[in-house]
């Protein structure tokens, strides 16, 4: 589905992501696990089409997506879900959903947008009931919802979250990774999610990257990476006690 | 026949080269990370890690050899402290420093996944009974198999190096059905076989899985024939993990490589450029997922080709061809690695040291043995048969003990030994020919 081979970008100077490659498979959650500064979001908005990529490059499904501006990769199918959820504050729910949208035209548009908005509805039943309410006055979770109910919005074939459970109350976490996992199971999305709640991304997603410095130092199934006492001792937070080597 | 993990084993060659393009990129970036030798090696080259973008750039790197792991004997290897790995094997080579290999505890469930695809592909299920007659010790090859076909649900028998008799009766008693063995070992229990009186056909042997030798079709047939058994073989390293590396399926037309956790090269080992696919040289292996024990483009030592053309089973993983030599004057016998420098520093340690000898290897009625001709020594007078007798006893004494196997010792005269060395050389191995 997305394939990247050697992606280096840089922030001026500062060599920020140093020869990336990885997959995503269709139907498949991908997890990209890493510090603060490890080059996690920079990857994702290399992705999107934010940030162009200095060498290597990308692809989706088959065609050659590298250096084009982000609102044509939305139309490739990429959506992404910002850090911080980035959502229309002064805007209702609904209409946040509808700006989702924004590039789906041409006869019949109009109807599936309104069927997708029902489907919204359903796997976000707090969505409904507040369908008419400023989405700057939700909660976080529900913030959080309308963000990737919106970045579902453009139908996208793949959907890229950046930290999604960032400042949210680890019940409201549950529930947003299990939405994540009935996406992929009920409509075979395919999903890349960049957390720093390690642990929560590798119970939900079906593989794992791991990311330091800008370079990926580890790559295997959610299980593999669990064991591994590198990402235990610096994600997982296990082994704390200090150790003098 | 059954695929284990056909997502991986019957991958596109397209897919399978991102794979190993991100697994080697994450290999290499963790070598350079944690082990003091390959970051050495990346700084004098004036290259980091992420320099690597292809397989061409991935042959500016320099090789690995058995020398540098006895150089960084015992740990320093490792990519990982010592609490992370859960296991400590060594290298059959009989020399003073062998090489120690670690894994972690993933590194033990992709040995075991790896050692699960080869028994599957040759057939063996859970509904077999596997009787491992490799040495269980330093060694890799019982535990590779051991962990393998459990995880497969297969009934493991332990039977270790237990006598042959003993071996056989395990065999009729427990119904063995697959025997995970040397080819020559396996000649052993067919002779004994026969020598009982026992017609192979009466037990339930079915399948022999066969490695850690080199082997010719002839004893193939021959072990087929007499034990009356379909076998499979098998091919491994120890210093990049042991048996499991490659196996084959029940095509038996070459071993599939475990690509997605080695990456293969084949080299001139003289000129040690990379060689077009199906040429044959030297293999090289490039461990791509393991985290004790990270090893970039080790030569094995080992002389094959490949094989990339698909493959009647439906793998798309390369294939082997049988090796068909050792590049190195490594001799193995009995699934020990000799190496014949350190015959000859035993040999000068003894006093009265030999400054001649031939070592040689041969193949009587199945048995590998090794012999090591040795001249008289000019102190000891040639008519003092007394002397001479209690000089061969010592040296032959100390040979078996310190390479851990039986050896003979014969005295030949000066002049002897040296025609001998002028026509086949210092190591003469009688069963190749």
């Amino acid at each position: 589905m997305l394939i990247l081979k050697n992606i280096n970008t840089f922030y001026g100077d500062i060599h920020v992501l140093k020869n990336v490659s990885l997959h995503i498979g269709q139907g498949e959650i991908v997890a990209l696990i890493g510090a603060n500064g490890a080059g996690k979001s920079t990857l994702l908005n290399t992705i999107s089409g934010i940030v162009a990529p200095r060498s290597g490059r990308i692809s989706c499904g088959g065609s050659d997506i590298t250096g084009m501006s982000a609102d044509r990769i939305v139309r490739e199918g990429i959506s992404q879900v910002p850090e911080g959820r980035q959502i229309f504050g002064p805007l209702s729910v609904l209409d946040n959903l509808r700006l989702g949208a924004y590039c789906r035209r041409g006869s019949g548009a109009a109807q599936r947008i309104d069927d997708d908005i029902a489907l919204m509805y359903e796997m976000f039943p707090r969505l409904h009931e507040r369908r008419e309410q400023l989405a700057g006055t939700l909660s976080g979770g529900e913030q959080q919802m309308v963000a990737i109910a919106r970045a579902l919005m453009s139908a996208p074939r793949l959907l890229l979250l950046d930290e999604p459970s960032m400042g949210l109350a680890p019940m409201v976490v549950s529930e947003i990774f299990r939405a994540i996992a009935r996406l992929r199971d009920q409509h075979a999305t395919t999903v890349f999610l960049v957390e720093q709640n390690a642990k929560m991304a590798l119970k939900y997603a079906d593989r794992g990257y791991v990311i330091e410095t800008g370079k990926i130092m580890f790559e295997g199934s959610s299980q593999y990476l669990l064991e591994n006492h590198e990402v235990q001792r610096a994600y997982l937070g296990r082994q704390k006690k200090p150790i003098w080597e | 026949m059954a695929i284990l993990e056909k997502n991986f084993e019957c991958c596109q060659r397209d897919e399978l080269g991102q794979l190993q393009l991100e697994r080697l990129q994450s290999s290499l970036n963790r070598a350079y990370k944690s082990v003091s030798f390959y970051r050495h090696i990346f700084d004098q080259k004036k290259i980091v890690p992420e320099d690597i973008r292809n397989p061409s750039d991935f042959r500016h790197l320099p090789f690995t050899a058995r020398h540098d792991l006895q150089a960084n004997y015992p740990y320093g290897m490792f990519a990982v402290p010592l609490r992370e790995v859960v296991r400590i094997h060594t290298t059959t080579e009989t020399s003073d420093t062998p090489t120690v290999i670690g894994y972690t505890r993933n590194d033990l469930k992709n040995w075991a996944n790896l050692i699960a695809r080869f028994l599957t592909a040759a057939g063996v299920t859970d509904e077999d009974v596997i009787q491992v007659s490799f040495h269980y010790g330093l060694f890799t090859g019982a535990f590779g198999l051991h962990h393998g076909a459990e995880r497969i649900g297969a009934s493991v028998i332990p039977a270790s190096s237990q006598q042959t008799d003993k071996q056989i009766r395990i065999m009729q008693d427990y119904r063995s059905t697959v025997l995970a063995t040397t080819p020559s070992y396996a000649l052993i229990l067919a002779e004994r076989l026969e020598a009982l009186g026992i017609d192979p056909k009466t037990l339930m042997l079915k399948k022999g899985l066969l490695g850690a030798e080199l082997w010719s079709d002839k004893t193939r047939r021959d072990i087929e024939q007499r034990l009356f058994i379909e076998t499979f073989d098998s091919y491994g390293v120890s210093e990049l993990m042991g048996p499991g590396i490659a196996g084959e399926c029940s095509e038996h037309a070459g071993m599939h490589i475990a690509e997605d956790h080695f990456l293969p090269e084949i080299i001139d080992p003289l000129s040690c450029e990379v060689l077009p696919p199906g040429a044959t040289g030297e293999l090289v292996l490039t461990t791509l997922t393991r985290e004790a024990f990270p090893l970039i483009r080790y030569r094995t030592g080992d002389v094959t080709s490949l094989d990339y053309s698909p493959c009647a089973c439906g793998r798309t993983m390369v294939r082997m061809q049988r090796v068909t030599g050792r590049t190195d004057d490594v001799l193995i016998v009995k699934g020990i690695n000799i190496l014949p420098q350190y015959i000859e520093t035993i040999l000068l340690e003894i006093e009265g040291g030999v400054p001649h000898y031939q070592i040689v290897a041969r193949r009587d009625h199945n048995r590998d043995s090794l012999e090591v001709r040795v001249q008289v020594p000019e102190n000891v007078s040639f008519d003092e048969i007394k002397y001479q007798e209690l000089f061969r006893e010592r040296v032959r004494t100390t040979l078996s003990h310190r390479l851990g196997m039986r050896v003979e010792v014969k005295l030949l005269e000066r002049k002897t030994l040296e025609d001998e060395l002028k026509k086949s050389g210092k190591v003469l191995d009688l069963r190749l020919l």
